[in-house]
């Protein structure tokens, strides 16, 4: 007990270690704030920043790709899909489970991975 | 079949019966345990698994090996290495690929990240078992470093995704590597910490001492693993007796309570010190690996397509095992020269020490079943692999007659049949 208590008084004098995102006090609606920091209405607080190489939403540059679906099959969640009239492939983020694969495979850096990861939406789309 | 009428109808006028779960605020993940009880005492336990079937090795055998790295991250959140390694380890073994020496140290130096963030998960959720949630807290704070740790390595916080077959997707820098010395400095610190507030607690102490032990005669008899087994004086760990990746050079020895406490009683109280006393071995064997890292390669073959196309040309089957958190995990892999995997099986730890429940439990008292429940650090998700569903029935597959299963499955195996 001792322990633990020396360590809740040393805790006293010490910062926060919870980073208050998205800010200090819980928003009645989390979408509704976020909402209100893009018109600029409220600040945010800022995440805890990503480290290099983080997987988060994947981007896709549609003129780089030359439709080799090698994408395709190495997809663990089906979440890039073959388009075959374009030759080309549409990602779904819904499906994605930011493993990272696709972006290891694609020989023309048509896929990137990129630093967002507030991806949570009511729409699929 | 048995229900949980079976046990209210042996029911006599002086012992009750109660159902905990499949859903229940004490325990984390769906398991339903039936319990007679008289008075406080606890007199009969039993559990029923299968609440969380989500057939993944069916799905298993629709995907390409590469697909189910991913797809094995899956069956446990926390456990992400250890499936992908042993799976990793059970194709390699078949397809005879070699792995390079300095993916093995990326390897062990990630799969003993995770062993910390899991002990000290485990640790914080034993706490809060217990009420004592200052410590929960405590201990959660403490997590998050290896956590940064990781995201920093693998580029994400609990799915790692760096397995490969043959090896590991991403290399470390220098940086990166005095991060993870910094960390393992923190956790043997951390753990010495731990200790003295878990251990040297009285109210702890007198909650988990004798609160349900598990003998070393009950303990090899219902083949418990990991920190379970090892709490009871068995000393069994795959990194000890079968060495994989960085562990010969490593060399890593069971830890039994017997070297902390002095004593092995097997009780929860030695399970805890045995999992936080690992905290520090996982942290020291980091530092090995990381002052020891050879050069060279990260893998067998970088391009995922040419791997793919040389584990086609592949036939034969092979077993991975790893040293989980948990205990040991075990994959079973059949390739018959096809994109897909004709079987793939998974046995997760929680499987067998589930069984070391009953002896733990019996003759306990109510108020200590969320403490036992929890000192086995159970994971349903990965263990519930087993449910037949039909038309207008669910039938829940119990033990015999999932082992009858399982004996028929693998005489089919054996004998080639294809369906
Ligand atoms: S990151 Fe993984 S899940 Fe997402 S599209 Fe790429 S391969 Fe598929
Ligand atoms: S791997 Fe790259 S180039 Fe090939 S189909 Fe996918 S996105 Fe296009």
């Amino acid at each position: 007990m001792l322990n633990m208590q020396i360590e809740l008084v040393k805790q006293l004098f010490r910062r926060t270690f919870t980073n208050r995102f998205p800010s200090k006090r819980i928003p009645k609606s989390v979408s509704g704030f976020l909402r209100s920091v893009e018109r600029g209405e409220r600040k945010m607080n800022p995440p805890v920043p990503v480290p290099p190489g983080f997987r988060g939403r994947i981007n896709y540059d549609k003129k780089k790709c030359i439709g080799c679906r090698l994408c395709v099959k190495v997809c663990p969640a089906d979440a890039v899909v073959f388009l075959e009239k374009e030759k080309k492939i549409r990602y779904h983020l819904f499906r994605c489970t930011f493993c990272g694969q696709c972006v290891d495979v694609c020989p023309t850096k048509a896929l990137q991975t990129t630093n967002e990861f507030l991806l949570a939406d009511y729409e699929k789309d | 079949m048995r229900k949980a009428g079976d046990i209210i109808g042996q029911e006599s006028r002086d012992t009750y019966s109660i159902c905990v779960g499949p859903v229940h605020p004490a325990l984390k993940e769906p398991v339903r345990l039936n319990l007679r009880v008289r008075g406080e005492r606890i007199e009969h336990v039993d559990f029923e698994l299968s609440q969380v079937h989500r057939g993944i090795e069916w799905m298993g055998t629709r995907r390409n090996p590469i697909q189910i790295l991913y797809l094995s991250e899956r069956i446990c959140g926390i456990c992400n290495i250890c499936h992908t390694f042993a799976f990793c380890r059970a194709v390699e073994s078949i397809a005879g690929i070699e792995v390079p020496p300095r993916a093995r140290y990326i390897r062990t130096i990630v799969a003993e990240l995770e062993r910390i963030h899991s002990h000290i998960l485990w640790a914080g959720v034993a706490a809060h078992e217990l009420g004592f949630d200052s410590a929960m807290h405590y201990a959660f704070r403490a997590r998050e470093k290896v956590l940064d740790v990781i995201e920093n390595l693998t580029g994400n916080r609990i799915m790692k995704a760096i397995m490969m077959i043959g090896g590991v997707r991403r290399d470390m820098d220098k940086g990166q590597a005095r991060l993870v010395m910094e960390a393992a400095d923190f956790y043997s610190r951390c753990s010495r910490k731990l200790e003295k507030i878990f251990l040297g607690d009285p109210v702890i102490k007198s909650r988990t001492r004798d609160t349900g032990i598990l003998t070393r005669h009950d303990c090899l008899a219902l083949c418990s693993v990991g920190p379970t087994a090892r709490a009871s004086g068995v000393r069994k760990d795959v990194r000890q007796d079968e060495p994989y990746g960085a562990y010969p050079d490593v060399g890593v020895k069971a830890m039994t309570p017997d070297e902390i406490t002095g004593e092995t009683r097997g009780d929860v109280y030695d399970r805890i010190a045995v999992r936080l006393r690992e905290i520090k071995q996982s942290a020291d064997i980091i530092g090995r690996c990381v002052k020891d890292m050879p050069e060279g390669k990260i893998a067998h073959e970088d391009k995922a397509n040419v791997l793919l196309g040389e584990l086609r040309g592949v036939q034969g089957e092979g077993i991975g095992r790893h040293e989980a958190p948990r205990g040991e995990v075990f994959h079973y892999v059949k390739l018959v020269g096809e994109e897909a995997p004709y079987s793939w099986k998974v046995r997760a730890p929680t499987y067998n020490n589930l069984l070391s429940w009953i002896p733990m439990m019996l003759g306990a008292q109510i108020a200590d079943i969320p403490v036992i429940a929890a000192s086995i650090d159970p994971c349903m998700s990965c263990t519930n692999r087993a449910v037949v569903t039909g038309p207008g029935r669910r039938q829940v597959l119990g033990q015999d007659m999932l082992h009858d299963l399982s004996v028929k499955r693998t005489r089919e195996l054996r004998r080639g049949l294809r369906p």
